[in-house]
């Protein structure tokens, strides 16, 4: 169990970066709590898995330092991080019985082998598979492997975190809700620290108490699962997160109020924004009312998703969706307001904050 | 939707039926056909019946030359397919290195064996070659005309030399499409290089290897063109293997019958060898 600081990494996978944009990871600086659940979520090719590699030892980072529990093991290999990690698809040891597999880890460090039996029993219980501990690894199905998997890192109970890299991605559907809630108990259970790696938010925001969002090589929000929905600082976690994502025009502050092309809203403080920023004003589908009142809106297209609706309409030329209850009639000449608390203003595509 | 029932199928595999059967079904039975008959020329031919082949299993000859053989194919794998595995375990993975050492490896593939027996036959002589007079000059006494161990040596090198590549680039192609993960994984599992050997990239390379087994197997057992450029089955017979013999019988002598009766028996040998060594080297596949 540890606390992790990454301070100020960064990393290419070329020797000689030239310029910014050849970094995979640009800047990284934070401090993970010790026990923390994170996820890190992140469209593919954001750095989500070069980050993790860094953490784990498989990969030195071109700059910056990381540290456990403010001692640095920056140069020291993975085994002596003493790290699980666990991959997208299920790497096994095909010539092993299942319960060879789970002993596999343990044997390695030269725990005693009557304690890897028991150990291994136990976690044979967990993952569901006690029946199946005589038989060869090879022949089980993509989701009994990837137990196996879980199981290998899960089994060595005094590793300082617990990485996982989209792990859930070979699984069926209903296997990820029994595997996820698993994960979730044992993190409960064992208190490790846990890295969590996915594109998928709903899993990312079900699992982790702090949800660390990467875009381009960057880390651009880390919060809770509301605060990334109510406050997103980036444009871009407005539009990953939620679904639909955020809708994000272009705007222009006046003082006081803010205009999209003709239409006005009047806001209740007035944002601090250096000139010549791009301002963008952002608002989620779910705070948008539909009705007789407000801007004037075209409706182009009605989505019956179920409980609601989601109305695709076009607000002074920008396309914007708006999210309605099942039983909301959709009136002809529509019209719809903002939620005054709801507005989020953005400059050159970062959150402005209301103090600053 | 219904499934329809009929026999339109085998007009599918005809093609291929008519392939195999003028290339193997068709002389192997004109084969079987001479190795029961008993002919003096003038196209006439006699009912030998089984004569043949009481005939050869019964002669010193044949076990003789299948004795060398087996040893020679013995040899061969056990000196190929570690050294194969060796070195594709230490060619690089990425860079440069990658095609230049493919196109090293591929070299001696390259070569008609006629030339590679031709190019041992001059490299090894004592008088003028490059590897035979230097061991003299050494003061070793090499001489694989006048000595069957030095005949033999020079044989066995020379088919290594050769083959070797083949299951190097079989292993190889086997390493390269492990996935990274497995390697990550056995760092985070604390894997010594040993165990990633053994549970990671043998497991993985066992498909290919069985191909290369089999391979080289085969091939060592039919050697023909090699031994007989560069010794010509001596010295005396001893590098004398079946082939050699079937080809001084057949074409030699001209004894069409014990001949024929020979590439049955050899055929057979090699079939269920190969059988064999398939059987065992798959059978661990099974659960236990």
């Amino acid at each position: 169990m540890a606390r992790i600081t990454l301070d100020h990494i960064r990393h290419a996978y070329g020797s000689n970066p030239q310029s910014e944009t050849a970094y995979a990871l640009r800047e990284v600086d934070h401090e993970w709590a010790d026990g923390g659940a994170y996820a890190l979520l992140g469209p593919s090719g954001c750095g989500k898995t070069t980050l993790l590699n860094i953490i784990s030892g498989l990969l030195h980072p071109s700059h910056g330092r990381i540290l456990f529990d403010g001692k640095d093991v920056t140069d020291l290999s993975t085994q002596e991080r003493n790290i699980a990690q666990v991959f997208q698809f299920p790497v096994i040891y095909d010539t092993m019985t299942v319960y060879d597999n789970l002993a596999f880890p343990l044997r390695n460090r030269g725990v005693a082998e009557a304690d890897v039996d028991r150990r291994v029993r136990e976690m044979l219980e967990i993952i569901d598979l006690t029946d199946w501990s005589k038989r060869k690894a090879q022949r089980l199905t993509a989701d009994q492997k990837q137990k196996i998997s879980l199981g290998r890192g899960l089994v060595r109970n005094d590793v300082n975190a617990i990485l996982f890299d989209e792990p859930l991605t070979v699984i069926d559907p209903h296997m990820k809700w029994v595997l996820r809630s698993q994960l979730k108990r044992f993190h409960k259970q064992f208190g490790f620290t846990m890295v969590y790696v996915t594109h998928d938010q709903t899993e990312a925001l079900t699992f982790a108490d702090k949800v660390v969002v990467m875009y381009e090589g960057q880390i651009v929000q880390i919060g809770t699962p509301a605060e990334l929905f109510e406050k997103p600082s980036h444009t871009f976690v407005g539009y990953f997160i939620g679904s639909p994502g955020m809708n994000v025009m272009p705007a222009e502050l006046q003082g006081n109020a803010i205009r999209i092309g003709s239409e006005t809203i009047a806001l209740d403080h007035s944002p601090k924004i250096a000139a010549g920023a791009t301002v963008e004003l952002g608002i989620r589908p779910e705070f948008i009312r539909l009705g007789r009142e407000g801007m004037p809106v075209t409706v182009t297209r009605v989505e019956d998703i179920g409980r609601r609706k989601i109305v695709r309409a076009s607000l002074a030329g920008q396309p914007i969706s708006i999210v309605a209850s099942e039983d909301t009639d959709v009136p002809a000449e529509a019209r719809v307001t903002f939620d005054p608390s709801a507005l989020n203003i953005y400059a050159n595509s970062w959150r402005v904050g209301r103090e600053a | 939707m219904e499934k329809t029932w009929n026999n339109k199928a085998w007009f599918l595999v005809l093609p291929v039926l008519l392939l195999v059967a003028f290339s193997a079904v068709i002389p192997l039975m004109t084969v079987v056909n001479y190795s029961v008959q008993d002919t003096f020329g003038n196209n006439e031919f006699f009912w030998a019946g089984t004569d043949w082949f009481t005939e050869i299993l019964k002669s010193a000859r044949f076990w003789e030359a299948l004795q060398r053989n087996l040893l020679f194919s013995f040899i061969i794998l056990a000196l190929e397919i570690p050294l194969g595995i060796f070195i594709a375990l230490n060619m690089p993975k990425k860079g440069i290195g990658v095609p230049i050492c493919l196109v090293l490896m591929a070299l001696p593939l390259l070569i008609p064996w006629n030339v590679v027996g031709t190019i041992w036959q001059v490299f090894g002589r004592v008088d003028i070659g490059l590897l035979g007079h230097t061991l003299e000059a050494l003061g070793v006494d090499y001489n694989y005309v006048r000595d069957p161990i030095d005949a033999w040596i020079t044989v066995i090198v020379m088919d290594v030399w050769h083959w070797t590549s083949l299951v190097v680039l079989l292993c190889y192609a086997g390493l390269v499409s492990i996935p990274d993960a497995y390697y990550q994984a056995a760092k985070i599992d604390g894997a010594s290089r040993w165990s990633v050997f053994r549970y990671i990239q043998l497991p993985k390379m066992k498909r290919v290897l069985l191909i290369a087994v089999l391979l080289r197997f085969m091939d060592s057992f039919m050697i023909y063109t090699e031994p007989f450029v560069v010794t010509g089955g001596g010295p005396g017979n001893s590098t004398t293997f079946l082939s050699i013999d079937l080809v001084k019988t057949a074409v030699g002598q001209f004894d069409l019958g014990p001949a024929a009766a020979m590439s049955i028996v050899y055929f057979l040998i090699i079939l269920l060898l190969s059988w064999i060594f398939y059987t065992v080297m798959t059978s661990s596949d099974a659960d236990t």
